[in-house]
């Protein structure tokens, strides 16, 4: 059983900042926890209940409550500011020069949509793969994220990718592999009967390589 | 002991003269009027819903713990649920989407909320604050007899061709909208129809609450003299009167779509997946609170209580859930982070939700400061609030990891989250209210609930409640998916299959262990040691009237001369001083507290 808390390797230029946040809550939080259920545990073996223990008549300090207040906000906020960064690069910011692909959902397969040796989209050589996203190492991938009946939600985990899929929309969804071999696919949200089968492999290649899959797939 | 309350008691002697006359059997038990009547009611009703629930949550821990392997005793269950094979019945996929949505709505809708606002809230606003009943009698009962055709419903629907429904507690649109895509036509509607009568229910007793804390406190009992239990179950109040129409106006829709062909939701016409989503979570993020605030008034009462000691920061911890409860506004977007919203959001809804974690750390901190230089009586209810505030320091700090808008993208729709919302609401809301049910119990019924068992119950309870929900952050973080009916089918997730057979197993023996709480409720309801007015020698004013308090509840109207948490005051010789011990020295009643406001005798009626 791994019970482990670290996060499984992944292989997308975005993946190392978005785990980067994740250790550093990890940690804060993790401090937290040990200090908070420490003095719990404490308070609890000290002040327990013996024969002539009076507890002391209190009503708290104002000055503890706006210095707890304040690290609170502190913290949490400093957080907030060190996740935008990262979120604005995977969600917003589409690097320019990418592949792109239209990955079409439904109940309960990926069609996946490539541009065809001319590299270009809604052209005649466009072709179609159900289940499987291949692409080239080191190069940006751009999918055009649709669906065609229901939600849906593309899980790429060795990428750090997951976004939902909405009919009738064109959602951006982007990342760079870092390194070749095969990877998953995944739907993360509920689809139907069938949600649990509607996985996929995602193919990293080489740049050559992507170019003779791609020329053999046009054929 | 008795002799000393009564005599420290002041004004109050154990009464029960008002309103004796004669009620009618089925007025009494059935239609009852009477506020703690109906809190019992609401109690019996949400404990068989926990069971029904904790149930269904059994049945999937079985096919996520051997996944597609014959399930002891599912022979009994229907084709449409289970396909019979020569080994044994196997979980059909549909069946496993229905226990994922009907485990989440009966446990969220039909057990902790009515027992945190149902019994709760009625058996505590008119006690604690020296009011004879509820503002509206009627209208508290009406909330009452609304809620149980809802389950009704709800349990029905798993009757019907097929099957209950499908989409989750969350229903999204449009899976949600038609059995074209979920294969559940008649259960969906059910679900909707059930869920829009519970609104009503619920809408009821909130106006009931609001108006009854406003209008009918002691004399004396000012805004900060109010126990914080009543508090809270006051600022619950005002979000489920603002939130339940949100949720009752989407449900109509959604009906609509599902039957007359309107087009709210669906793309296909024309409609916009999305906004459910908006409107749900506008509704779903108060009610996550609704579901939390109550449970954290009832440790706040029982931490003061127990530990002897006046809570840390009372005006703090009164303007943490108030600030909470405007917070909760604000913050729905996060459940929406990877919904297809526009990314700028969530940046604010981060912000918003990191916010929010604020007035949650300031309560915890406080509940700590209570146990500081305190006099600790480990009972059984002491033993449940502390586990309340220890659990909900996990639940609140898994929630930040969520919060982070691209730690999310990884854990979201994982197990992750299912970990993060069982450790609010088992580990903090239902601790709370095994807390504060152990701790009225004998207000209740008169009697006190078998210590010992209870303890059994609390550690088997604590233990196995650890085992099954911590390892769910860890297959989260290895990428299991929630709402999934055969995770093997993943290759990467194959490795997880022992741990999901370790949580599995110690989920059977948590569902087991419950059956303790039943024995000892019921047999101290019978058997259980008489209790005494005050066992827990408390100083708010339930406490000053007889176990269980008589029709009417006080015999004279009580007087309030200080807040509720004055324990081992050096004004008193006792570790406790109740808020109707007139002072000993200074003003009188006469002076600086109210006139008693006459007693409303057309309020029973």
């Amino acid at each position: 059983m791994n019970w482990s808390w670290m996060l499984p390797e992944a292989f997308s230029t975005f993946s190392e900042d978005v785990d980067a946040i994740y250790y550093v809550i990890l940690w804060v939080t993790g401090v937290i926890f040990v200090i908070t259920e420490s003095v719990l545990v404490y308070f609890l073996v000290r002040y327990r209940h013996k024969e002539g223990r009076k507890a002391t008549y209190d009503h708290g300090s104002t000055k503890l409550e706006v210095v707890w207040t304040t690290a609170t906000l502190v913290v949490c906020l400093a957080l907030g500011i060190a996740s935008k960064g990262v979120w604005d690069r995977m969600k917003i910011d589409v690097p320019p020069g990418s592949m792109e692909i239209i990955v079409t959902a439904k109940q309960f397969e990926w069609n996946v949509t490539y541009p065809g040796t001319d590299g270009a989209l809604g052209t005649a050589d466009d072709f179609d793969v159900l289940n499987q996203i291949h692409a080239p190492v080191d190069r940006p991938v751009w999918i055009h994220l649709r669906a065609e009946d229901v939600l849906h939600s593309l899980f790429l985990p060795e990428m750090r990718v997951k976004q939902d899929a909405i009919p009738g929309r064109d959602i951006p969804v982007w990342f760079e592999a870092t390194a070749t071999g095969d990877y998953t696919i995944g739907c993360a949200e509920l689809c139907g009967i069938g949600h649990t089968t509607m996985s996929g492999t995602l193919t990293i290649h080489t740049a050559a390589d992507f170019q003779v899959w791609v020329t053999a797939q046009a054929q | 002991m008795s002799t000393t309350e009564q005599e420290i008691g002041g004004a109050i002697v154990a009464g029960g003269q008002h309103d004796h006359h004669e009620i009618p059997w089925i007025r009494r038990y059935v239609f009852a009027t009477d506020h703690k009547m109906i809190a019992k009611q609401f109690m019996f009703m949400s404990l068989f819903f926990l069971l029904v629930g904790g149930t269904l949550a059994g049945m999937m821990r079985w096919q996520l713990g051997f996944p597609s392997q014959p399930m002891p005793g599912g022979g009994i269950l229907p084709d449409a649920m289970m396909a019979p094979t020569p080994a044994g019945a196997i979980m059909l996929p549909e069946f496993y989407n229905s226990l994922v949505t009907m485990h989440g709505t009966i446990m969220i809708f039909f057990a902790i909320m009515p027992l945190l606002v149902g019994l709760f809230g009625n058996l505590l606003i008119p006690l604690q604050i020296g009011a004879e009943d509820m503002a509206f009698p009627r209208l508290n009962m009406a909330s009452f007899w609304l809620a149980v055709p809802a389950g009704m419903l709800m349990l029905a629907s798993f009757a019907v061709e097929g099957g209950a429904a499908g989409a989750g507690w969350t229903s999204y649109a449009p899976l949600s909208t038609s059995g074209e895509w979920t294969g559940v036509y008649l259960g969906q509607q059910l679900w909707l129809v059930s869920l829009t009568i519970l609104g009503f229910s619920s809408l009821v007793g909130a106006v009931n609450y609001i108006t009854t804390v406003i209008n009918m406190r002691a004399p004396g009992m000012t805004w900060f003299r109010i126990p914080l239990g009543t508090w809270s179950l006051f600022v619950t109040a005002v979000l489920v009167l603002l939130a339940i129409p949100i949720l009752a106006g989407a449900l109509i829709m959604l009906l609509f779509d599902q039957t007359i062909g309107t087009g709210f939701f669906r793309p296909e016409v024309g409609g916009e997946p999305l906004l459910w989503q908006h409107l749900f979570w506008f509704f779903g993020h108060p009610e996550v609170y609704i579901l939390i605030l109550p449970a954290m008034g009832i440790t706040s009462e029982v931490l003061s209580n127990r530990a002897r000691k006046p809570i840390f920061g009372y005006h703090s911890m009164v303007l943490a859930l108030i600030s909470i409860g405007f917070l909760g506004w604000i913050v729905w977007g996060h459940h929406m982070f990877q919904s297809g919203m526009n990314p700028l959001l969530g940046t604010s809804f981060m912000i918003s939700t990191m916010a929010i974690a604020v007035p949650s750390a300031i309560k915890t901190f406080n509940w700590l400061g209570t146990l500081w230089k305190a006099d600790i009586h480990f009972d059984v209810p002491m033993l449940h609030a502390l586990s309340f505030v220890s659990m909900f320091i996990i639940g609140g700090l898994s929630g930040i990891f969520m919060a982070s808008t691209p730690v999310d993208i990884y854990i979201h729709d994982t197990y992750f989250i299912v970990a993060h919302l069982h450790y609010v609401l088992f580990g903090g809301s239902l601790f709370a209210i095994f807390a504060g049910i152990t701790f009225w119990f004998p207000k209740m019924f008169g009697r006190m609930m078998n210590e010992p068992l209870g303890k059994v119950h609390f550690f088997l309870t604590f233990i196995f409640y650890n085992l099954v929900f911590f390892p769910m952050h860890n297959l989260g973080l290895q990428g299991m998916m929630r709402r999934i009916y055969d995770f093997t089918q993943y290759e990467f997730l194959q490795p997880l299959q022992p741990m999901n057979e370790f949580i599995s197993q110690f989920a059977f023996a948590l569902i087991a262990t419950q059956m303790l709480f039943v024995i000892n409720f019921f047999w101290s309801i019978f058997k259980g040691e008489k209790a005494s007015d005050n066992p827990w020698n408390s100083n708010t004013l339930e406490w000053t009237v007889p176990s269980p308090p008589p029709h009417g509840n006080f015999a004279q109207m009580p007087m309030v001369f200080r807040g509720p948490y004055e324990y081992n005051s050096p004004e008193s010789d006792y570790d406790f001083l109740p808020q109707t011990t007139p002072p000993r020295e200074g003003p009188g009643p006469s002076s600086g507290v109210p006139e008693p406001r006459p007693t409303p005798e057309g309020a029973e009626a």
